[in-house]
Order: C-alpha cells, then sequence, then structure tokens
C-alpha cells in the first residue's frame, strides 16, 4: 500500500458515510414527517377509532364490568348496520380500583387510545375524567351518577347516564305510581346504601329529594356499609330492629346477594326491597339466588323496548348470550361506543378536539335508553334520560313503571321467602 | 332497639370469633414453638378455601365433611413448607424471615389468581339459607355448624399438646430449646410438625371460612392482619388467648357495629388492639417477658 493511500481510502469510505448518512437523514426526516399526515389521512379515510374501553373486570364489580362487557362484544355488528365507522377497542380492567383506573387511563392514551369509554363506578369515572381532560383526549361515561363529574367545568368529559339526583326523583316518582297501581305503601323504610361515591352521592340527595317528591313514607335510619363487606349480618339486624316496612337500598351486586341472604336467614321477609341502584336486577343476582331473587323493584336507567334499536341490541345480545336478559350495563355501554362512533364519523378526524366537538353537537334520536334521545347540555351531561322500575319475576325483568314504558303490573307486597320452596 | 337483637348479634359474633379465634391458634402454635411469624398465614387459609369450593364443585362435598382431608392436605404443605423452606432461616434475623414469608405469601396470590382467576367464589350448600330459631334468638346455620367445628378442632388440639407424647415434646421445645436438644429431642422435625399443624389449624378453618364468605385470591393479606391483630390482643404464643382473642374481636365487630355505624366495624377491632397494646402490651393471656 502506497502512502497516503490507506488516508484516501478512509476518505472515501468517510466520503461514502457521510452521503449515505445525508441520504438516510433526508429519507428519515421525510418517513417520519410524512407517516402523521398518513395517519390522519388513513383515519380520515376509514381506519377505526381506537377506543380505550376501561371496566371493573376483575375485583368487587367483577360481575358488573363482565357484563358491561357483553355491551362492548354485541357493539360492532350493530354500528356496522347503522352505517357508522368501525371501533378498534383496547381493553383495559380498573380491578374495581380508583388509582387503578386512573393508571390504566394514562396508559391507555399512551398506547394511542384517542376516545376512553367506561367505567361503570363514580369513583373510577372521576379519576379518569381527571386524566382525560389533563391529557385532552375525549371521555364518555357509560355508567356513574355521581353529580360532581360533570360540575367540573370539563371539556372533554360526556356522561349519558343520569346524574343521583336525576336517578332519585325519577325513583320516587315511579314509587308513587307503583304505590298507586296497587293501592298500598309502606309508611316507613330503612335507607342502606354503599359507602362509595355513587352510594354518598345518592345518600347527600335523597333528603332533599324525597322533601320534594312528598313521599308517603319516612326514612326510620339510614345504614352505610363498605361495598367490599363480606357479611353483612348486624347491618340486617340493625334494619330489622328499626321496624321499617320496606327497604329502601342502593346497593352493587356483591352485597346485594349477601343482604338477600341475610333476609333470608334472619327471617324478615320486608314489604317491598326498593333499590336505587345496581345489583337487585343483574343476570348474577338472579341465577345464584333463583326464587329467592323475585320480588325487589329497581328504580334504574333502563331502555325503551318501543325504539326500534332496543329491538336490535336485545336480538344480538339474545343471539350471543341467549340466557341473559338485557340491562342497564349492556345498554348503557352501547351508547357510549354509539356516541364514540357517531361523532367519529362527523368529525371526519380522529383529533381530540374535533371528537369532543362533534360528541358535544351529538344529537341520536335512534337510540335505546328512554327519553327523546342522547343530546349532551354545557356540563357535557346528557340531562333528558328517563328511568323506569324493573321488577324481578321468574329469573326474567318486567318493566312496572313508568305506565308509558310498563310491560307488566307490580307484584306486590313481597312474597315470604319462608314461602318459596 | 329490642333486646334479643342484641342477642342475635352477640350469639352472632362469638359463632364468627370462635372461626377467627381458631385461624389464629394456628398462628399462635407456629410462633409459640418456632419462633417464626408466618406471614402467609391469611394466604394459606385461601388455599384451604379454594381447595373447598373446587371440591364442592366437583363434587359436591360439603365443606365440613371435607374439613379433615383439607386440613391434611395443609399438614402437608405446611411440614414441607417448613422443612425445605423456612428451616434454614430459623436462626437469620427476623426481617430475613419475613421476606421469606412475604415473598411466599405474594407467590401464593398470584398462583391462585392464575388458577382460579379473580372473581369470588363460594359453596351453596343446601343449609346456605338455613337458621334456626330459639325462641327469639334466631342463629345462621352455616355460623352455628363453624363455630362448633372450630371449638371441635381447638379442643382437638389442646386435648394433643396436653396428653400426647409429640404434644409435649413440642411443649418441651417452646421451653426450653436447649433443654428439649440436651433430652435427645429432634427439635427439626419437631418444627416441622409443628408447622404443619398450625397449617392444619389455617386448613381446618378455611373450610369452615368459605360457609362464611366467599373467597377471592386478595383475601389472604386481609385475614394475615386479623389473625395477628387476634393474636396480639389474646397474647402472642398463647392458645387460649387466640381463642379468647377471636372471640373478642368477633364479638367487638358485631356489637360496634350494631351500636355505632356498620360501616366502622374494623375500626373496633384495631381500637381494641391499641388498648391492649397501651395498658397490657403481652396480650390479654401472654406471659409478660422478664
Amino acid at each position: 500500500m502506497k502512502p497516503g493511500s490507506h488516508r484516501k481510502a478512509r476518505g472515501s469510505e468517510a466520503c461514502m458515510t457521510r452521503r449515505r448518512f445525508m441520504g438516510l437523514s433526508a429519507g428519515l426526516a421525510g418517513a417520519l414527517t410524512a407517516q402523521p399526515f398518513a395517519i390522519a389521512k388513513a383515519q380520515g379515510a376509514g381506519a377505526p377509532l381506537k377506543v380505550g374501553v376501561l371496566l371493573p373486570r376483575s375485583g368487587v364489580q367483577a360481575g358488573i364490568g363482565q357484563d358491561c362487557q357483553r355491551g362492548v362484544d354485541i357493539a360492532p355488528g350493530i354500528l356496522k348496520d347503522l352505517g357508522l365507522p368501525e371501533l378498534a377497542i383496547m381493553n383495559a380492567d380498573t380491578e374495581t380500583n380508583v388509582e387503578v383506573a386512573r393508571a390504566r387511563a394514562e396508559r391507555l392514551i399512551g398506547e394511542g387510545a384517542q376516545l376512553i369509554v367506561g367505567a361503570f363506578d363514580s369513583g373510577q369515572s372521576t379519576a379518569i375524567a381527571q386524566v382525560a381532560e389533563q391529557k385532552g383526549i375525549p371521555y364518555v361515561i357509560n355508567i356513574a351518577a355521581a353529580p360532581p363529574i360533570t360540575e367540573q367545568g370539563y371539556k372533554f368529559v360526556f356522561r349519558n347516564f343520569p346524574t343521583a339526583s336525576m336517578i332519585l326523583s325519577d325513583a320516587f316518582a315511579n314509587q308513587k305510581e307503583i304505590f298507586a297501581a296497587v293501592g298500598s305503601a309502606p309508611k316507613s323504610v330503612v335507607f342502606m346504601h354503599v359507602n362509595d361515591t355513587y352510594g354518598t352521592s345518592m345518600q347527600k340527595g335523597i333528603d332533599a329529594a324525597l322533601s320534594k317528591a312528598d313521599m308517603p313514607y319516612k326514612i326510620l335510619d339510614t345504614i352505610a356499609y363498605d361495598p367490599a363487606a363480606r357479611d353483612l349480618s348486624v347491618e340486617v339486624a340493625k334494619a330489622k330492629a328499626t321496624g321499617a316496612e320496606a327497604l329502601l337500598l342502593v346497593s352493587r351486586l356483591n352485597d346485594a346477594m349477601l343482604l338477600t341472604r341475610e333476609l333470608v336467614k334472619q327471617r324478615w321477609t320486608p314489604m317491598a326491597v326498593l333499590s336505587m341502584g345496581p345489583g337487585w336486577y343483574e343476570d348474577q343476582y338472579l341465577k345464584t339466588l333463583g326464587k329467592l331473587s323475585d320480588g325487589p323493584i329497581s328504580f334504574v336507567p333502563w331502555y325503551d323496548p318501543n325504539k326500534p334499536l332496543s329491538k336490535a341490541l336485545e336480538a344480538a345480545l339474545v343471539k350471543a348470550h341467549p340466557d341473559i336478559n338485557l340491562n342497564t350495563n349492556h345498554i348503557y355501554t352501547f351508547e357510549a361506543l354509539l356516541i364514540a362512533a357517531d361523532a367519529y364519523k362527523r368529525a371526519g378526524s380522529a383529533d381530540p378536539k374535533a371528537l369532543a366537538d362533534a360528541i358535544r353537537a351529538t344529537d341520536i334520536t335512534d337510540n335505546v335508553s328512554i327519553g327523546p334521545g342522547i343530546r349532551f347540555d354545557a356540563k357535557g351531561q346528557n340531562a333528558t334520560l328517563k328511568n323506569a322500575a324493573i321488577q324481578n319475576r321468574g329469573g326474567k325483568l318486567v318493566t312496572v313503571a313508568p305506565k308509558a314504558a310498563a310491560n307488566a303490573q307490580p307484584e306486590w307486597p313481597l312474597s315470604p321467602y319462608d314461602k318459596r320452596g | 332497639m329490642p333486646a334479643e337483637i342484641y342477642l342475635n348479634v352477640a350469639v352472632s359474633g362469638v359463632l364468627t370469633g370462635l372461626v377467627y379465634g381458631l385461624m389464629a391458634l394456628g398462628l399462635s402454635v407456629i410462633f409459640g414453638v418456632v419462633r417464626v411469624v408466618n406471614f402467609a398465614h391469611g394466604e394459606m387459609m385461601t388455599i384451604a378455601m379454594y381447595l373447598a369450593v373446587a371440591l364442592f364443585s366437583a363434587y359436591k362435598l360439603d365443606p365440613l365433611v371435607m374439613l379433615v382431608p383439607i386440613a391434611a392436605v395443609l399438614f402437608a404443605l405446611g411440614y414441607v413448607l417448613q422443612r425445605g423452606l423456612i428451616n434454614p432461616f430459623i436462626n437469620r434475623p427476623e426481617h430475613s424471615q419475613f421476606m421469606l414469608l412475604v415473598a411466599v405469601a405474594l407467590i401464593m396470590v398470584n398462583a391462585l389468581l392464575i388458577a382460579f382467576g379473580p372473581d369470588a367464589r363460594g359453596v351453596q350448600t343446601s343449609y346456605a339459607f338455613a337458621s334456626f330459631a330459639l325462641g327469639p334468638l334466631i342463629v345462621d346455620a352455616n355460623k352455628a355448624y363453624a363455630g362448633l367445628a372450630a371449638v371441635t378442632v381447638a379442643g382437638g388440639l389442646f386435648a394433643f399438646f396436653r396428653y400426647t407424647l409429640t404434644g409435649k415434646a413440642i411443649r418441651a421445645c417452646a421451653d426450653n430449646y436447649a433443654g428439649a436438644l440436651v433430652v435427645g429431642l429432634d427439635v427439626k422435625r419437631l418444627y416441622a410438625l409443628t408447622f404443619a399443624i398450625g397449617s392444619a389449624c389455617v386448613g381446618a378453618c378455611g373450610s369452615m371460612m368459605v360457609l362464611l364468605v366467599d373467597v377471592t385470591p386478595p383475601l389472604g393479606p386481609t385475614y394475615t392482619l386479623l389473625a395477628f391483630v387476634i393474636v396480639i390482643t389474646g397474647g402472642l404464643g398463647s392458645m387460649a388467648g387466640a381463642l379468647l382473642g377471636g372471640v373478642l374481636i368477633g364479638l367487638t365487630e358485631a356489637v360496634g357495629g350494631l351500636l355505632f355505624t356498620p360501616s366502622a366495624k374494623s375500626m373496633f377491632t384495631f381500637a381494641i388492639l391499641v388498648v391492649v397494646l397501651l395498658f397490657r402490651p403481652q396480650g390479654l393471656l401472654g406471659k409478660r417477658l422478664t
């Protein structure tokens, strides 16, 4: 090798490297610049909207979370039939824990979720709402009734579910209708509620709602309990000792089953079990308790059986799960996805602000829930929703109020637990 | 409030407390002899509960009938655990033992999660909704059976330690370690046997507990904590103290919940613990350290 040839060779190599480097850099820069446009273009051209669905799939609320999931599972076919764009569902489990819900929401957004749906529980939904607002990602609440969630001035949070005060006022109106229909009413009740965010919201609102509603009964005692309680014998003994004629409740699924077991064991059949929350109408409740599940009346957000979409949803659920009744969990989880798909179609983009603006302008009349349809007020709340009274009857659910949506007369009073065979 | 309500709630609390007491008894026996605090105690009970649920689901075997076989399985588990894993840690610092048993507990919880999933499971026996009426007193049949079984098992355990040679040998190990070695007792084997007996206790307790509450994998730490509270209240290492502590805690939870607010039931449990630690740190029936 001649002197200098080595340097020349190195220089030539270096020159090549520089050129290659420049070329590669330019290519990479071009690719990076083009990528967002490509994504945006693809999304505009009908790429599925990435929807993070947060539900309590494990923990104390696992039964209800998994029931909500059925609403997610049956949604794609119906949305397709409605001519709405496809959704790419990203599932996450809140483990029935507020902090886990918050962390999972952050993670979903980090992984590319463009819209969040969930989370059944008010405490968990409150945490998710804070994350969604902070990150500027639209959040559609499927089920959560604590009023403060939509009182914070959030721009990206929407709720298609009644607030606690809406549930209470409808519940009392429906109760009065039932009392008039059966010609009997309890003179006293004991109010038992879970001490979580939803339960305490209902407890705070009940006195004001009662005085407005002019109910025939008075509340003899209010008993709060832990939703994760494993034994409710003391609570039921205390309720029984008040001598109240009926039970007024705000519960969850596990505690509803525990309460029923204790009512049977402590040989107390009240005139009525009037529930203003989940638990008592869930399929798991009906199947686990069999004949003992008959009779409780739940005053809950429900579906209008006369709406065409209700029939489509019911048919899809029957096809997927023949032995499960359509209920609040399926209805409102499905409607949250309906809102997401409808907004994505109108926005024509997955841009969070465009999506939020589209959700704010929602006006869906072809829906499932009772009321004129889905539309949001300035706070992001659908204030037009109406509730119904549902009674458990032979493992099925019948609507007993309001009269316009009823398909059965209420059975009154509760048949004695010890005479059910 | 009618007087019979107090009576009903008190009886219910005592019966639940007896089951708690049996659970704590296992912890107390292990600590009293082996001087190792079993931080996986509640998790071992959860394993027993899942065994009871699995046997009931598959073969409709009543948890009370399966009490002895399940206790035997936990006995074997305890023996193997002590001989294979805990024995090398006997003379190591307490924090090493603590870390080991916490690790064992975590493995147990996660193994149960993998095997059974996170959902609550229970048994629906023919007497699941039964109760006995004795005048104004209504007693939950499940609690009555579980309480009775707890008393029987505890009685058997007391008799074993008092009247059998092996029981006496174990007590000798607890009273004087060096003395036990001098007279030729196989202390390592007796330690393993003691850990196995404590585990069998908690196994029997799990069979009863599944009649009272549904089981989930994360249930273990709650009961480990409860067992500690009971044992510290009754006196660490005292068998009678564990039973007394269990009954006291069960009764306090029930009556406290009735008199005040039920959602603060566990507050009363910890209030008792604080009072005992302040005024009788050795526990109600514990021996004062000299």
